[in-house]
């Protein structure tokens, strides 16, 4: 971007080399980055291991004592069944989601890059889902589906689809799906914001080429749009699907992993285990299993954006 | 953004053919042409007002609920979206002055603006260390700390919830104060990257030339002409802060150390008793500011992402 890089450099270094340490860019530069990195090695690494240590110890929130146990932790959660659902809950709530969310945002996206009247309505509305604190909207969402008042079953009933209610948050697929829809809803305007960035990019010549050439919407769609939008809606995926399967605030306040764990995922239930019932070295081994799934997507993201920067 | 209506090529005819041209044909082109224009302007608003209620229907159904009296809320057969009885706003009075939303209000804001200076002074001086100080591994070491973003509170808040302890900080909002810039820094530092790669170098070079220092330039020029992306990063990072649930309900137990994030939540509703007008309540008076200040500075934020990737 900027034209000026380091050959804009030398002529006046000379004339300022009065070795004043406020001068110096190699003492600065250390010196400036030095507290962000002392922060995030204090509070975000050494607690990473500490989580994983804890995972091999009986830490507990009463008897703090560190004790090492070897995997006793992992041989009992891989005994509990509960375990096993949340990790397979986790994996198909994720999946399905960002499915999801690809299809909605992308064409959200194509939406929004359009010109029309009352735009900044509509992006106000479309916004708010992933504006608002999770807590609260997922408070919203309770709401929404509550057994008795729901107004999506009010319509349903009117319009004759169902006879009784439908207990959204009540059944387990119906709880399941609920939980899955509100994760959509709310990473959908993420990753419609990262999608319209990439769209936008597209030069307008290749659009208008293909226009002119007589393209249709569709295989404008199939053949432009799509893979030269195809790294940024990878990172927007990524993202989303990290904010997911890590989140633990919508199943918490939706449904508390019930009907019978039917939505618990690793972690509410590791939240369950360690802060519930107090057992943190229990609740740090399910933790645990978030970890490589976090790596992997790591390594996707940056994969895609290195694609990105090759255009 | 004009260019979202070009018209197809047959239907603008070169001018010298038009007399010669079999004028009902070129008229039929055109007429279907604008029919299929039409039909996707159509097509256009109907999705967008579609998608915008689809976003919006938990909120729109939460401020109707909010000003909807008892026996009108809790009857199954009345039509939820319409006020069968007159609107009240006792729900709304009663969330001020009978539960502790102000103080959860004044608790997210006291933790938030301290994050944020906090997030600013750490993370500023960072920022222009990778964006201009020509260091051989800025570039990799942007990127470790962006990814530090993805590390989320679910895998640390159980070996944080001892180190909080350990501190003698549980139950404060000191916590919060403490471990919030994990979330925010990162974040910030990627955006600030960005903006400051956008203030051109040669002014930079021009006070320095000047006789300001390296340090005077950067505090005198660099920070102020970044200002705009600044305002964007506050904005951003205290969301985040507002945002957070899982350490907030970890840490801390008494009401009166408590966020709106987990206040409103756990507070409002007690065993099984639901304060619904009030809960939609606090929740719109929250939704709608942050959404407004997102929407301000949305460009920005999409910018300062951007940005941050360019090599300076």
């Amino acid at each position: 971007m900027s034209s000026h890089g380091a050959a804009a450099e030398p002529p006046q270094r000379a004339l300022r080399e009065r070795g004043k340490l406020a001068d110096r860019a190699g003492f600065l530069a250390p010196l400036f980055l030095l507290p962000a990195v002392v922060y995030i090695i204090a509070l975000v690494a050494l607690p990473l291991l500490l989580a994983l240590s804890f995972a091999f110890s009986d830490v507990t929130v009463g008897d703090p004592s560190f004790d090492w146990v070897g995997l006793r932790n992992f041989d009992a959660i891989f005994d509990d069944p509960v375990f096993w659902r949340s990790l397979r809950n986790t994996f198909v709530f994720t999946t399905i989601a960002m499915l999801l969310t690809i299809v909605v945002a992308k064409a959200l996206a194509m939406i929004l890059v359009a010109d029309f009247r009352f735009k900044w309505v509509v992006r106000f509305l479309v916004l708010l889902p992933w504006t608002t604190p999770v807590a609260l909207s997922a408070v919203a969402w309770l709401w929404t589906l509550d057994s008795v008042y729901s107004p999506i079953d009010w319509v349903l009933r009117s319009l004759g689809f169902i006879e009784s209610n439908s207990y959204f948050l009540g059944k387990d697929t119906l709880a399941a799906a609920s939980v899955i829809a509100v994760h959509t809803w709310r990473i959908v305007p993420l990753a419609t914001v990262i999608i319209m960035a990439g769209l936008i990019s597209i030069p307008d010549d290749v659009k208008d080429a293909a226009a002119i050439d007589g393209a249709g919407f569709w295989r404008r769609l199939w053949e432009i749009t799509l893979p030269l939008t195809l790294p940024v809606i990878a990172v927007a995926t990524l993202f989303g699907a990290v904010l997911t399967f890590t989140d633990m605030t919508t199943v918490y306040i939706l449904t508390r992993g019930g009907p019978e764990n039917a939505t618990q995922v690793l972690p509410s239930y590791a939240f369950l285990k360690g802060i519930g019932s107090g057992d943190l070295a229990q609740g740090a081994a399910i933790a645990v299993f978030l970890f490589p799934l976090l790596l992997a997507a790591a390594v996707a993201i940056l994969r895609s954006v290195r694609r990105m920067e090759t255009f | 953004m004009a260019r979202t209506q070009f018209r197809p090529a047959p239907a603008v005819p070169a001018p010298g053919r038009v007399a010669v041209a079999d004028s009902a044909h070129v008229e039929r082109t055109r007429r279907r042409a604008a029919a299929r224009r039409r039909s996707s302007r159509v097509g256009l608003y109907v999705l967008a007002v579609v998608a915008a209620l689809v976003a919006a229907l938990p909120f729109i159904w939460g401020t109707i609920t909010a000003f909807k009296r008892d026996a009108d809320l809790y009857n199954s057969e009345n039509n939820p979206f319409v006020f069968n009885l007159d609107p009240t706003s006792e729900h709304v009075s009663f969330l001020f002055e009978e539960t502790s939303f102000l103080t959860f209000a004044g608790n997210t804001l006291w933790v938030g603006l301290l994050v944020v200076a906090i997030t600013l002074a750490v993370g500023l001086p960072a920022a222009y260390s990778l964006a201009r100080l020509n260091m051989p591994w800025a570039g990799p070491l942007g990127i470790a700390i962006f990814f530090v973003y993805l590390v989320p509170p679910t895998l640390l808040f159980i070996s944080l919830t001892r180190v909080v302890a350990i501190l003698g900080v549980q139950d404060s909002t000191w916590s919060l104060v403490l471990i919030y810039p994990t979330i925010t820094i990162p974040v910030s530092v990627w955006l600030l990257m960005g903006f400051l790669k956008a203030v051109p170098r040669d002014l930079e070079e021009q006070a320095m030339v000047d006789g300001f220092s390296r340090l005077g330039a950067f505090a005198r020029v660099v920070v102020p002409l970044a200002l705009p992306g600044i305002v964007a990063v506050v904005v951003f990072a205290f969301t985040l802060t507002a945002h957070e649930f899982i350490y907030a309900l970890a840490f801390i137990s008494p009401s009166e150390a408590k966020t709106i994030s987990i206040g409103v939540p756990t507070e409002l509703i007690r065993g099984d008793v639901f304060f619904w007008q009030s809960l939609q309540a606090a929740a719109i008076l929250v939704a709608v500011p942050i959404a407004f200040a997102f929407n301000l500075l949305l460009e920005r934020f999409i910018t300062g992402f951007t940005m941050g990737a360019v090599k300076g």
